[in-house]
């Protein structure tokens, strides 16, 4: 099996005294769409600091497709590119200039930097904005300008720290439909985001970190399988407060017309909608209460969370 | 120096050179009104009263040591601002994940600074030459030190940026040591007029060095021995090539 990342006991403790993280390992695949999950301070940015040289490690060893951050960095790098969290660009510089400027650190040749940008750009559709300094662009833009930035030395790996952060749905779906694009002609993805029904749409294996340890790491399919109950809401044409259920059902009235129902995970709703036709009551429209991952990362955070304490 | 390398190292020199002269009104333009001023009341209203410096007119005297100034001036704003401003808004870090060595940062760096201060040199040769007639004794000693010391002070401002917390920190070092060390660098008159104790306090002056091993390139004079001159500048370069490379490496301003 090749891997696109391969982390082992990787320590890191900054100056301040905290521990960011504590004897992380970590295998992705090559040409996975791999979710990296924790909440804010988990030690997310660390790690990915550390995998593009933005932060030192403590302990530990780091490979790029094989490539040893220690022995051969330069040549990991190459195979690296990363979407970092917050803007990192020269806001007097053109657009188009960041873009040719990041492949001539990577030794491209001026010719070809232009031709790759060019390219990038129009599919991010930037391509009218190259002329323009980046303080104008919009913060979407600016996140998309991000991306063209990362893939200009078309990188093998790309660490998306939360692309998407403050970005509108529409033009979440837009960056989603490019990157699983890229995903799809073989470039790995490692994702970060807090918004999590992304990266159970869009991610085939997750890693959960928290206080600077792996908590969870599997695949996404047997993740959200091992969720034991579902919650779903109905939207119904008369008030709930009348519907009567057995104990074991599990429900909730939320608002005049609206129910919560608690059910085991693989149980069918089918004995649901019976017991409500038989009271008369007609179901106007159904929907899952949360994102079942997020129902997951949230128990199992809170989980860890306790074991340190 | 391999071919990747070499498109790094210029895709960095075209960056900054091109960064300063975006930026020309701020850049260019302030330098050379300076020392146009400089050498309206120094060189022509009040040199005209002060009379010879040796065999040289005061305005003849005071130029190359304005041409220094400025070259020295501009190659250290030109790093300590640029730098600083791409570790504040974080640009640095594109170069940080690439491949690009830390030594071809540097000299990226340095070399785009170096280039501004030789601009605005020239800028300030020209104007002088509106003033007065510039001989030149050795146009290879002086174009040497010239380069040198562009060099040299741009590995300083990196230092400088490198430390820097905050704006206020890149402009400490230039008002409170560059400014000062280069007025009482012998840039407007020579130390021989000095008494015998300040000539020796002059002489711990390194820019001193500077100023006289370039007014020797132009006008054949100087207050220092120009190969000590020469070596000084040399080891200096050294050393803060040394120093400007370990913390590239090392410091956790820059990576933590």
């Amino acid at each position: 099996m090749a891997f696109a990342l391969e982390i082992e006991h990787l320590k890191k403790r900054y100056d301040t005294g905290v521990v960011a993280l504590d004897d992380v390992s970590l295998k992705v695949e090559e040409g996975d769409f791999f979710a990296l999950l924790g909440p804010n301070g988990a030690g997310k940015s660390t790690l990915i600091s550390i995998i593009c040289s933005l932060v030192t490690k403590g302990a530990g060893k780091v490979s790029i497709f094989g490539e040893d951050i220690d022995s051969d960095f330069d040549a990991a790098k190459r195979h690296l590119g990363v979407v970092p969290q917050e803007f990192n660009f020269n806001i007097f510089e053109k657009v188009e200039d960041i873009v040719i400027n990041q492949a001539g650190y990577y030794g491209i040749e001026r010719a070809e930097a232009r031709a790759r940008a060019a390219h990038y750009l129009e599919q991010l559709g930037l391509w009218e904005k190259r002329h323009q300094a980046s303080r104008y662009l919009s913060g979407g833009m600016k996140r998309r300008l991000m991306i063209a930035r990362a893939l200009v030395h078309q990188p093998r790996l790309l660490v998306l720290d939360e692309p998407t952060a403050g970005v509108d749905i529409e033009l979440r779906r837009t960056m989603w439909d490019f990157i699983e694009t890229i995903n799809a002609q073989g470039t790995t993805i490692i994702l970060t985001t807090h918004y999590l029904e992304e990266a159970e749409s869009l991610c085939r294996n997750v890693a959960i970190i928290n206080h600077g340890r792996i908590i969870e790491r599997s695949g996404m399919k047997s993740l959200l399988a091992s969720l034991q109950r579902e919650t779903f809401i109905f939207d119904l044409d008369r008030s709930a407060e009348q519907v009567i259920f057995p104990d074991h059902y599990h429900a909730n009235v939320l608002e005049d017309n609206c129910l919560e129902i608690s059910l085991d995970s693989g149980q069918p709703l089918n004995p649901v909608f019976d017991m409500l036709s038989k009271q008369g009551v007609n179901v106007v429209s159904m929907r899952n209460k949360v994102n079942r991952l997020e129902e997951l990362f949230v128990g199992l955070v809170s989980t860890s969370g306790e074991k340190q304490l | 120096m391999n071919k990747s390398i070499r498109i790094s190292f210029l895709t960095i020199v075209r960056k900054e050179v091109r960064r300063f002269l975006r930026i020309w009104v701020q850049t260019l333009i302030p330098p050379a009104i300076t020392m146009a001023l400089y050498l309206l009341i120094f060189g022509n209203l009040i040199g005209s009263r002060i009379g010879q410096m040796g065999d040289f007119s005061y305005m003849a005297f005071v130029v190359p040591g304005l041409i220094m100034m400025s070259v020295i001036n501009n190659a250290y704003a030109n790093v300590s601002a640029s730098f600083y401003s791409a570790k504040f808004n974080k640009s640095i870090e594109e170069l940080l994940v690439s491949p690009t060595p830390n030594y071809i940062i540097l000299l990226g760096y340095v070399c785009g600074g170096a280039l501004r201060g030789l601009l605005v040199g020239l800028l300030v040769t020209l104007l002088s030459r509106i003033f007065t007639e510039i001989p030149v004794h050795s146009i290879s000693l002086t174009v040497i030190v010239v380069v040198l010391s562009a060099l040299l002070f741009s590995m300083a401002g990196m230092i400088n940026a490198i430390y820097a917390n905050t704006f206020d920190d890149i402009s400490i070092v230039p008002t409170f040591v560059l400014t000062p060390l280069t007025y009482l660098g012998g840039v407007f008159y020579s130390i021989s007029i000095l008494p015998g104790f300040w000539q020796g306090v002059s002489q711990i002056n390194p820019i001193l060095y500077l100023v006289n091993a370039f007014r020797y390139g132009m006008l054949g004079v100087s207050d220092v021995n120009i190969w000590a001159s020469l070596a000084g500048i040399a080891v200096f370069l050294v050393i803060l090539f040394v120093c400007c490379l370990y913390l590239m490496e090392h410091s956790k301003r820059l990576r933590q």
